[in-house]
């Protein structure tokens, strides 16, 4: 059984591209157009993980949880399957459908549910819908051995693999899915992690993160948020930046933008050159919130139901790309892999350190 | 009797091809040393007066003397050491407490030294704090646990009351009494010039110091001196201290002789008598006592400053801190054991209390743990002599450190522990006018400003290292630190791992 990835202890630094596609109009698009502009990126990856997220891909079960599972033993499978029959009704549950490719070995279990909170369990916690399924998403990723729960969102799933990101896209079938929101991973990890769910992207619930990067400030992100709840098992930072911003946006009701001014947060001398109220705002949320500000090189893709926001560090350590057309939004580390899918743009322009770029679907 | 001779420990030695008889050490030495025999006119030198504060070698216009270690030994012996047979030989002579200045100086595990720091290779670049920005600014005080927004959806940015330090390091308490004025008044200036905060100590404010109020922190203790409604709403926060790491449990003790003048004033005390500091607070008997007390400060300064709360660091400190930010205060203050002292039994001040490095790392844990780190924050004291202590310090859990010894050292004190004497040739820590006069404000000032300004060079490049560029972006990451001979439970109490690991 491979070792789950941050068990011995070890953090392993990574190296990564990062791409998306967002249709503004929430068209919704096939897997294919991601899978190739990732795999223009080869060199970016090393073959060692690889990872989708894509929304608007369930629409038939779009108001239940959507859970992807890897289980590592039958054993495993059984026991987190008690657990989610006591937590939750099951409308529907199968494999993951893949493809056999040479690139791709050693495969766990990988499960598909559809579930949806059971009403007395939610009433007896006191706990809204997505705090509940997040708790039992949390609980089952650490405390049930071979059982690992990467996807659980709504409507949206993550699909992820080790080996190389293009070779991810064809195993999974991505082509046969449509959405109208892909973010795609390339992951350059210095060491082997033999563990699927070290692969990027990182999910929970409805926000998928994916990140190309080595934060420096991860411990002392890690040891404040692990206080609300979350715990980082996996010792990456894109775990604990998704679990940042799920804290910041769901739980303290900041919005997306107030989320970057928080985790790139703008230096006090570019502070003090804002109007006084401004300053002030951005003051407040760099002294509260001062312990999740994440400082070394990244470049994350965030996808949410509602749209993407792409963010660089604050001194811009990191490529990350932008591109625009009538109905499209491409982003990427590499210029090469927004043209390879959008060669026409209307815009195209690498977003400054710190300055979230934030895309909402039309009708969102 | 000879009985009670003890050969002193040091001795100076004046080098006759140098001297010019000028007379200057005999001028220089409070404690009486040199002498000058009228009958031949010869230089004389009591060493058993030396206490080797190398005031005399510092100013001999001609470099003739220098203090040497005497070589008189008692018989070699691993158990009875020297040190052990002279105090006992002390006591049988005075029947008195053995008192000592400054921190613990005995040769136990000093974890700073071994804990090493991180740097970035390859898979994150180091970051150049002379080419980019590299941010020092911190906020101490209790933070809102979520935000509130307006009718209009704007954040409300009303905080509770904050310290905003320009560097992570403040000034600690010393007293007006215990310290010179000269002392109050360079840390007073220095700590506004720097941007952030020294702490009067328990003697009270001077007058004359009150306009240095948005810089200063003003000290309750259980002894009360000069504590007064216009005393509190003087500083920029308010510190009820209940212990000190030089003397955990037990209160201070400043003699009568030093109660002159101004401190008598300050003190609201009458001249010439002892000012005997309570062991504990005669009004705190327990947590929520000091929650009444807390609230009481918060009262009587309108809710517009922090209380610090500051602790020795016992055995029990991780619950005391976590009851401690569960009373109100908005910032705990733990003082390591071998934090300085002006006076203190040598018992107490050698044997009680733990190191600040293994107080800090379990307070710091067990707030994350209780889930309200984030409702107070933590300055550690109590021994933080370098940049690389305080970027160590600030990466197991502290928001800030308190310097008190090293900032004396700046000054110009050079650790020969008599500061109980009362006799300080440096001018700090006495109350004799020919004395304190030797400490030049302008200089002082200066050199505070100097050392704490090489101090932040030196902890922006470490953090530029680290691939960190906002001082709150180490707080906390023990990840960056390893430690180095230390057994598996030092390491468990410090967080960290070994180095290689």
């Amino acid at each position: 059984m491979p070792q789950r990835e941050g068990e011995n202890g070890y953090r392993i630094p990574s190296g990564c591209a990062v791409s998306a596609i967002l249709s503004k109009t929430g068209e919704r698009i096939s897997g294919e157009a991601i899978i190739q502009s990732i795999a223009v990126m080869h060199e970016r990856s090393n073959g060692l993980g690889g990872g989708f997220a894509a929304y608007g891909i369930y629409p038939e079960y779009r108001e239940l949880y959507a859970l992807h599972i890897f289980y590592d033993t039958i054993a495993a499978k059984e026991q987190t399957e008690h657990f989610l029959d006591r937590h939750f009704d099951i409308a529907n549950l199968s494999k993951i459908p893949t493809r056999k490719i040479r690139a791709i070995t050693d495969e766990p279990l990988i499960w598909r549910y559809f579930v949806k909170p059971l009403p007395t369990k939610m009433w007896e916690s006191q706990l809204g819908e997505d705090e509940f399924t997040a708790r039992c998403v949390i609980r089952v990723n650490s405390g049930i051995e071979g059982a690992y729960i990467f996807s659980s969102g709504k409507n949206m799933g993550v699909f992820k693999a080790v080996g190389y990101p293009e070779d991810v896209g064809r195993f999974y079938r991505l082509e046969e899915y449509r959405g109208d929101l892909w973010t795609a991973h390339g992951r350059y990890p210095t060491n082997t992690p033999g563990w699927w769910g070290g692969a990027h992207p990182f999910a929970l619930l409805g926000l998928s993160v994916v990140h190309n990067g080595e934060i420096s400030s991860y411990d002392a992100n890690r040891r404040f948020i692990e206080m609300y709840g979350y715990r980082c098992n996996l010792l990456t930072d894109t775990e604990v930046i998704t679990y940042i911003i799920d804290f910041l946006t769901r739980r303290q009701g900041l919005t997306l933008e107030e989320t970057a001014n928080v985790i790139a947060a703008p230096f006090w001398t570019a502070i003090a050159r804002q109007a006084p109220e401004e300053a002030e705002r951005l003051s407040y949320l760099r002294n509260i919130y001062s312990s999740l500000l994440v400082t070394g090189p990244f470049s994350i893709i965030v996808g949410y139901p509602g749209g993407v926001m792409a963010l660089n560090d604050r001194l811009k350590l990191r490529s990350l790309l932008v591109g625009e057309t009538e109905d499209t939004v491409c982003i990427a580390s590499e210029e090469a892999a927004i043209r390879r899918v959008a060669p026409e743009l209307s815009r195209i322009w690498a977003p400054a350190g710190g300055q979230p770029v934030i895309f909402q679907r039309r009708e969102a | 009797m000879p009985v009670n001779f003890l050969y002193p420990e040091y001795s100076p030695q004046r080098d006759p091809e140098r001297c010019t008889k000028c007379r200057l050490c005999e001028r220089q030495c409070a404690n009486r040393v040199y002498g000058f025999d009228e009958t031949n006119g010869r230089l004389t030198i009591d060493e058993s007066r030396c206490v080797n504060c190398h005031r005399c070698v510092a100013m001999c216009p001609t470099r003739a003397l220098r203090i040497v270690k005497t070589d008189d030994v008692f018989r070699g012996n691993g158990n009875w050491s020297s040190a052990a047979i002279t105090e006992i030989a002390r006591q049988a002579a005075s029947g008195g407490v053995l008192l000592s200045s400054m921190g613990n100086p005995r040769p136990m595990p000093v974890y700073w030294d071994n804990i090493l720091v991180n740097a970035s290779q390859v898979t994150n670049p180091p970051i150049d704090p002379l080419r980019e920005p590299m941010e020092t600014r911190t906020f101490l005080g209790a933070k809102p646990s979520g935000i509130t927004r307006d009718a209009s959806g704007r954040i409300v940015t009303k905080l509770p009351p904050q310290l905003t330090l320009r560097v992570p390091i403040l000034f600690s308490a010393m007293s007006y009494g215990s310290v010179s004025y000269n002392v109050h008044a360079c840390l007073a200036r220095a700590a506004e010039r720097l941007g952030t905060f020294y702490n009067t100590g328990e003697g009270g404010l001077h007058e004359d110091f009150y306009r240095y109020g948005a810089n200063t922190i003003v000290q309750v203790a259980s002894g009360r001196f000069g504590v007064h409604k216009d005393y509190l709403n003087a500083g920029a926060a308010i510190e009820i201290k209940m212990g000190q790491g030089a003397k955990p449990g037990i209160g201070g003790h400043l003699p009568g002789a030093k109660i002159v003048g101004d401190i008598s004033r300050t003190r609201m005390i009458p001249e010439g008598t002892d000012a005997i500091s309570p062991a504990p607070h005669h009004d705190i008997y327990s947590i929520e006592d000091l929650r009444q007390l807390v609230y009481s400060l918060k009262e009587a300064t309108g809710n517009t400053k922090p209380i610090l709360v500051k602790i020795a660091a016992v055995h029990n400190v991780a619950a005391i801190a976590s009851g401690i930010a569960r009373s109100g205060a908005d910032i705990i203050a733990i003082d390591g054991f071998r934090g300085g002292t002006g006076a203190a039994p040598t018992r107490i001040r050698d044997n009680v209390g733990i190191p600040i490095e293994l107080a800090l790392s379990s307070v710091d844990q067990h707030l994350r743990e209780e889930g309200i780190r984030n409702q107070v924050s933590l300055i550690a004291g109590g021994s933080i002599r370098n940049s690389a202590d305080v970027v160590k310090a600030i990466a197991l859990g502290a928001d800030a450190v308190y310097i008190g010894t090293a900032a004396l050292i700046a000054l110009g004190c050079h650790m020969c522990r008599s500061c109980h004497s009362g006799k300080c040739n440096w001018g700090i820590a006495t109350q004799r006018p020919e004395l304190v006069r030797r400490l030049d404000i302008q200089q002082g000032t200066e050199r505070l400003v100097h050392l704490i300004s090489a101090w932040t060079y030196e902890i922006k490049e470490m953090m530029g290292g680290m691939g960190i560029n906002a001082i709150e972006a180490l707080r906390g990451n023990r990840l960056m630190l390893r430690g180095l001979g230390l057994n598996e439970t030092e390491l468990r109490i410090l967080g960290i791992r070994h180095a290689g690991e």
